[in-house]
């Protein structure tokens, strides 16, 4: 009843929100609704449901290992959304609300989905949702970054489509009776029909691989992230990505159990490394502080499909990276945000010497570049620790390699750019408009304690959070 | 199931694929595109030996969305939006028509080489879907404004329904009728976006959106 209570509770604010008559004090529903959703999601991470095996939408292990970290990223957010859109009051926010709450609840169903088809239309809907919020800003630019987003997304959607009739068809080839539960279709294991299974597979990755970002069809992430304000792509990074990751760690656990688990991590492997490759490259040359920040998100990406292609081991490690990435990544563009709004701009031309104008955002922006570039003890150098301990103890030298090689070079990209936007003398115009847009501490605290949470991710992993990613690989990785 | 009818009507899509690619009128793109909704739509109603009130409601909801609202939608936008008749191809309508029909061919081998339940084969099911999504891909890729690549997506979305017929039977009504909304309303968001595109470009001309790139 309570992961049912998880979907409909944030739909239900949305509705709320919808018919809600004033523009000002609307935006509390968000943090309202946040408070109640985290506070039922950590619920049943401590006390984990029964799941009955042939439900539709269940607080199975993997949702319990994943769903936390978006309900904790989405209240921070929402937490930020009352003084943004304070500072934004010129713009009515009734759309942008109620497709807010709608994420989350789409969001929630996505991650709970059990069943091929449930889990399709949960997505579906994440996209369409978050159309409104991509142009918030109204500009030239954030029309054709939504458009980029909607006929990109919209191809990978229909083709993950595809590639769940795929799946349904190598099912009923193989004798099954039309149940498209995960677990009915596991079960049929090695009685799935062959081509029709690497048919799905393909379409299912790249269709899901759409949503999350993986190269090379992750052509739409920095559009979309450049023009967003910044809780949108804090939701994006953290929350969409997420749900698009369970989907294909689900998929593959019903392509392991039909006995092709070494082709599909070979291929999780490569579309991994030549994301975080693409995004290294990238990121050496973007002059854009918030593209910069989809490549990152590019390349963290390509880390948890590496870590999933690496096994039991490595998979729980990309589990624990979903935690590092989606804290990390919202305490970040919360910050960048913060120094765009003060800024005017978001390009090195345009922007310089933040930390003279906003030096708490500038001090976050800095920090958090490191934690996304594995500085100890924060969550992601654990978690990336993790992936390169699974490599080598799979015996891919050449892929710890390149990861490592990645990683040097996506450091080298993000501090040329960030150290870009924080040092040196401020422009005139900057100053003007840093004074419009101060930075008051209700901007400034959701970063931070998104980047105090990342922190205490690294330094004191919970146990139950250990037992909730050991308990999802069980799940999903059923022979070590 | 009565094959060779059906099979007829999968040509006949085929066929309109291939019209599709070679049209340069975006009033005739249009209705080509609404043909072949109304086409497949009526194909559920086919392959049922008796009439079943679910099948039936997925016909209605088909022809209804493909065949009539969604053409309708797009008729308006251009409507509104003054937009000129010239489809303006990238990729020119020679190549266009030779990729389609190498892709027709393709599909057909395609669909050879995959095993089929009994009671599928002999039908042209799978290479019509596999057509159709190429032939998608070919529209969305190798034209330039917003309402034939809507076009294509519609035309890449009519070859996943081909093939979505596959199942029909097996899958429950619940997850078919999400299906048909979810797409009907993911063109109508297509579609006002489109509206919007056009006050802030005064064109639908995507080539027009490259502000954004590295």
């Amino acid at each position: 009843m309570n992961s049912a209570l998880l979907i409909l509770v944030p739909l239900a604010g949305a509705v709320l929100a919808a018919f809600w008559p004033d523009n000002r004090t609307r935006p509390w529903l968000l943090p309202a609704v946040g408070l109640l959703h985290v506070g039922l999601c950590f619920r049943l991470l401590l006390v984990p449901p029964p799941v009955a095996p042939g439900a539709w939408l269940a607080f199975d292990p993997l949702a319990r290992a994943v769903l936390p970290a978006v309900s904790l990223l989405f209240l921070l957010c929402a937490a930020y959304a009352v003084p943004y859109l304070k500072l934004r009051a010129e713009r009515p926010n009734r759309v942008f609300v109620a497709a807010l709450l709608a994420v989350l609840g789409l969001l929630s169903a996505g991650h709970q989905a059990r069943h091929l088809g449930v889990l399709w239309i949960a997505t579906e809907a994440v996209t369409l949702a978050c159309v409104p919020l991509l142009h918030f800003n109204g500009t030239a630019r954030a029309f054709e970054a939504t458009w980029k987003y909607l006929l990109v997304g919209g191809t990978g959607i229909a083709l993950s489509l595809l590639g769940s009739f795929c799946l349904g068809y190598a099912s009923l080839h193989g004798g099954g009776e039309g149940d498209l539960t995960f677990a009915a279709l596991a079960a049929q294991g090695a009685g799935l029909s062959r081509p029709w299974l690497l048919a799905a597979w393909v379409l299912l990755l790249a269709g899901y691989g759409t949503k999350m970002g993986l190269a090379p069809m992750h052509t739409w992430k920095p559009d979309a992230y450049g023009e967003a304000p910044g809780i949108v792509g804090a939701i994006l990074a953290g929350g969409v990505t997420t749900v698009a990751f369970t989907a294909i760690l689900r998929v593959r656990a019903v392509v392991a159990a039909a006995g092709l688990g070494a082709t599909a991590d070979r291929t999780l492997l490569c579309i991994g490394l030549f994301s975080m490759a693409v995004a290294a490259l990238f990121l050496l040359g973007t002059r854009d502080f918030k593209r910069m920040l989809a490549y990152s998100s590019v390349e963290h990406m390509g880390i948890l499909s590496l870590g999933a292609a690496l096994g039991g081991a490595g998979a729980w490690a990309a589990l624990f990276h979903v935690w590092g990435n989606s804290l990390t990544k919202g305490s970040l563009f919360l910050s960048a945000g913060n120094v765009r709004r003060a800024a005017g701009g978001h390009t090195l031309d345009e922007v310089r010497g933040m930390a003279r104008l906003t030096p708490w955002s500038a001090a976050m922006l800095v920090t958090g570049m490191f934690v996304v570039t594995a500085l100890p003890p924060f969550g992601p150098f654990f978690s990336e620790l993790g992936v390169v301990r699974a490599a080598f103890a799979t015996g891919r030298w050449g892929a710890a390699a390149i990861f490592l090689g990645c990683l040097v070079f996506a450091f080298f990209g993000l501090t040329r750019v960030v150290f870009g936007v924080v040092d040196g003398r401020p422009r005139p115009a900057s100053r003007d408009l840093a004074r419009r847009f101060p930075e008051g501490w209700g901007v400034i605290l959701p970063p931070l304690v998104l980047l105090a949470l990342s922190l205490w991710l690294g330094l004191a992993t919970p146990a139950v959070l250990r037992d909730a990613w050991t308990a999802a690989i069980a799940q999903l990785y059923p022979t070590p | 199931m009565n094959h060779s009818l059906l099979n007829l009507i999968i040509g006949l899509a085929m066929g309109l694929n291939l019209l599709a690619l070679g049209s340069s009128r975006l009033p005739s793109l249009i209705r080509i595109v609404a043909t072949q909704g109304v086409a497949l739509g009526v194909m559920p109603l086919l392959m049922e030996a008796h009439f079943n009130w679910q099948v039936g409601l997925v016909a209605v909801g088909t022809v209804a969305g493909k065949g009539f609202v969604i053409p309708h939608l797009l008729r308006r936008a251009m409507r509104t939006a003054h937009i000129d008749r010239e489809v303006e191809p990238f990729l020119g309508f020679v190549p266009s028509l030779l990729l389609g029909a190498g892709g027709t061919i393709a599909a057909v081998a395609l669909a050879r080489a995959l095993p089929l339940l009994p009671e599928h084969q002999g039908s042209l099911l799978v290479s019509g879907a596999a057509a159709s999504v190429l032939t998608g891909f070919v529209l969305l890729i190798g034209r330039s404004k917003a309402i034939s690549q809507v076009c294509g997506y519609l035309i890449l979305e009519n070859g996943i329904y081909l093939f979505g017929l596959l199942l029909i039977r097996a899958t429950p009504l619940l997850v078919e009728a999400g299906i048909l909304l979810d797409l009907t309303v993911g063109v109508f968001v297509i579609g006002i976006i489109v509206d919007r595109i056009q006050r802030a470009f005064d064109s639908l001309d995507t080539r027009k959106l490259t502000v954004l790139r590295e």
